[in-house]
């Protein structure tokens, strides 16, 4: 009846089941939680992420109805579809939540970010940083004669682009405010 | 109706409106503004514990037998780090109770006071929810959404903080008929059409089971019921969870019996072999399934749930219905009938004689002995001594455990208590003083193992005190049996701390205590052993000594799929396989 071989290594003595972890691509889903706006709420979701292994990419939150007492948090994340899923579902379940969408997959979704580059540089270092801040609508909120800080919004990926080609340029510091997020459409 | 009172007097005011009956407590500087109200007043009993673990295992024991939400008090600090394992369990077994403790005043918080713990940041993880109230305007309605929220949905444990300025300020206080609705409001009532899919499913099984958990007890009485029509009317066969004991009588006739680690051959290989499973209340987990991918290869999974979290997190499931397993099951037998009363005869009369091929293994059989009481043996004649008494079993976790799961027979819901997911080795002794306080004339027995025992067995002082006449039945092997099992099995046969040295004197500990002592080491003398503890009116302590190296089968070595299930008889060539690694 029982094949009775046991394999060498220490996965046939866990007391647990060790599964093949990464069978599936992850993929990186943006999630709108409206929440009860009391304290320790941000901790409970938070608590969540760390406590079940799962990633938080980005995040944001602060409240949207002050008469509601609701807060939004925009996270974004990355899983397996099944694990996006299993996400999903322990938000949904948890007491002070009371909505989770799931940007990504319910249609069409605006997502915008906001950085702050400041970048420190003379000569045609400075010139070329600011020449590709216009070309990427950045605005200048701070110069002194050795460097400028920048005000860029845009999605996460055109922050990224940008901060690339900062980098050679003397990027000193980025402040980034984590994606907000909406739906499109009424 | 409002009144003006002190935060204190709202607790007390508040858990009398909730219908609260007994609360397990100990008292401390953080909390005695309210014990002072508890002194005050005579409706709600207060059980002083020793440690306050025992507290709130004392009150899942309650919650567990009685279907009610369960109440424990403790203080700041140290009261509250002392919560956190019964927390944890109750989170993990989906047990309603609410935990209240003190705080130092809101004014000191922060300041590392004395006897201060961040208690809602220690305890977020291991409740369902917290709440930390800094007014005691808001206290009433936190206290009543406490209760809605333990007992709604997947039950589980909340817990209250209270900083001591917020017990002596006054307040208004509200009642629970005044609290607006709560937008916490999980769904009950299944898909129709996700239940119509189901019952189709049902109708044309050829080998369909119902692998049934602790969501069924949870459910209520009447969820137990309409499962045993269901069961019953259709002829299927149905195994279920430790959690779910007693939710389908054991002398039912399509009972197979536990499935799991240490579950029945018969009900694993009929897990492994299904083409239908109807998981019911039932969540999966790793003790359960074995080695995942091969989890029963071949079948349709339909899973019956009031959280979706539990659906796909760990098993793919075909179909899931979200709701509370009384509804949805009470759907179910709506459509099957009005349906016409469909099922695949053949196709079941012939899975039921596989399943009958299989009993025939006999898998729980054990060598018998003249001289040694086997551990078996003794829950075998545990069991015919007190069939169809009014009797409850709590455990401890181990060796014993499993046995009790195996050989005692439960015939109806609640009557079975134990710590299924933490595994929480020190539950039985409390939890029985909580079973036995809530049924005070009822037959209550903790099956324990010595080691398992001596965690928390400063509450015999409780049952004492109490008058909770307890039998602690306590399998003593002088091992951590099944530390001692693996190692045998799966270590080379080193017994590295396994054993239990210097233990006391169990009779001598029991005439400390001021209860009865029993020892029994004969097979011969155990009947009138076990007549006696039973007889004896008051808290007993039964050292019954068993034999010392007894493994516990049928066991899935973990990693393993069902089909791949150790019988005692294997035992000797499973360890000569792994004696090589």
């Amino acid at each position: 009846m029982s094949a009775l071989n046991i394999k060498k290594g220490a996965s046939s003595h866990s007391a647990y089941d060790l599964r093949d972890s990464h069978v599936e691509v992850e993929e990186s889903h943006t999630l709108a939680v409206i929440v009860e706006n009391e304290p320790g709420v941000l901790a409970r979701v938070i608590g969540l992420f760390s406590g079940r292994g799962y990633n938080i990419d980005s995040l944001t939150v602060a409240e949207v109805d002050h008469t509601g007492h609701r807060s939004r948090i925009t996270i974004v994340t990355r899983g397996t579809p099944a694990v996006i899923d299993q996400i999903e579902a322990q938000l949904s379940r948890m007491v002070p939540v009371h909505a989770v969408h799931d940007l990504t997959v319910e249609g069409p979704s605006v997502q915008r970010e906001l950085a702050l580059f400041k970048v420190a540089g003379k000569g045609d270092a400075r010139i070329e940083a600011l020449r590709l801040a216009e070309i990427f609508r950045a605005k200048v909120v701070d110069s002194t004669l050795e460097s400028f800080i920048f005000e860029i919004t845009g999605t996460p990926e055109k922050i990224d682009a940008l901060a690339e080609l900062l980098r050679p340029l003397g990027l000193r510091e980025l402040a980034r405010t984590g994606v907000a997020a909406l739906s499109r459409g009424a | 109706m409002t009144r003006s009172m002190t935060g204190a007097k709202m607790v007390v005011q508040a858990l009398k409106d909730q219908g609260v009956e007994v609360v397990f407590g100990y008292p401390g500087g953080a909390v005695l503004p309210i014990y002072d109200e508890i002194f005050l007043q005579n409706d709600i009993r207060h059980v002083l514990v020793r440690h306050e673990q025992g507290a709130i295992h004392m009150a899942e024991g309650y919650a567990r037998s009685t279907g009610k939400v369960g109440v424990a008090l403790v203080t700041s600090g140290p009261g509250a780090t002392n919560a956190v394992t019964g927390l944890t369990d109750a989170l993990m077994d989906s047990i309603p109770i609410v935990v209240l403790t003190g705080q130092v005043p809101t004014f000191m918080i922060g300041t590392d006071g004395f006897q201060e713990a961040d208690t809602v940041g220690i305890t977020r993880p291991c409740t369902k929810m917290n709440w930390l109230v800094k007014d005691s305007a808001r206290l009433p309605e936190t206290i009543h959404r406490a209760f809605h929220v333990a007992r709604s949905g997947r039950p589980g444990p909340v817990l209250i903080d209270i900083p001591k300025d917020v017990q002596f300020a006054q307040a208004e206080y509200t009642g629970p008929e005044r609290m607006k609705p709560d937008h916490y409001q999980p769904r009950v009532k299944g898909d129709i059409d996700a239940i119509t899919r189901l019952v189709e499913m049902l109708e044309t099984a050829e080998r369909p089971v119902f692998y049934t958990g602790g969501g069924v007890i949870n459910s209520g009485k009447g969820a137990s019921q309409l499962l045993r029509e269901l069961v019953d009317a259709t002829g299927i066969p149905i195994t279920s969870t430790l959690m779910g004991l007693g939710a389908y009588p054991a002398s039912g006739k399509s009972w197979l019996g536990m499935l799991g680690m240490h579950g029945l051959y018969e009900a694993n290989l009929a897990m492994h072999g299904c083409d239908l499973m109807i998981a019911v209340g039932a969540r999966f987990d790793d003790r359960i399934t074995g080695r995942v991918k091969d989890f029963s290869p071949n079948s349709t999974k339909v899973q019956i749930d009031i959280d979706p979290s539990s659906v796909n997190k760990v098993i793919r499931v075909d179909l899931p219905v979200i709701g509370d397993v009384g509804h949805v099951l009470e759907d179910v037998l709506k459509v099957w009938k009005a349906r016409g009363r469909k099922v695949n005869k053949d196709g079941i009369a012939r899975w039921w004689a596989q399943i009958n091929d299989w009993k025939k293994i006999n898998c729980l059989a054990y060598e018998p002995s003249k001289t040694t009481i086997k551990p078996q043996y003794a829950l075998q004649r545990l069991e015919a001594l007190t069939k169809g008494m009014d009797r409850y079993i709590t455990t401890e976790v181990g060796q014993h455990q499993m046995w009790a799961a195996q050989f005692l027979g439960f015939e109806d819901p609640n009557r079975w208590m134990t710590s299924g997911g933490l595994g929480t080795m020190g539950y039985g002794l409390p939890a029985s003083i909580g079973v036995q306080i809530a049924h005070p004339q009822a037959l209550v027995i903790n099956v324990a193992g010595e080691a398992s025992w001596l965690m928390n067995m400063q509450e015999m002082g409780t049952a004492m005190q109490f008058r909770a006449p307890v039998k602690q039945f306590i399998l003593n092997n002088e091992r951590l049996g099944m530390v001692r099992q693996w190692q045998e099995l799966l270590h080379g046969e080193r017994y590295s701390q396994s054993w239990s040295e210097s233990l006391p004197d169990f009779v001598k500990l029991a005439e400390a205590f001021g209860c009865k002592g029993i020892k029994c080491s004969d097979p011969k003398d155990l009947d009138d052993a076990i007549l006696e503890m039973i007889r004896y009116d008051g808290p007993v302590i039964f050292d019954c000594l068993v034999e010392k190296h007894e493994n516990c089968f049928p066991m899935i070595p973990s990693g393993k799929p069902h089909n791949e299930m150790l019988l005692s008889a294997d035992a000797e060539a499973f360890k000569a396989g792994a004696a090589l690694v």
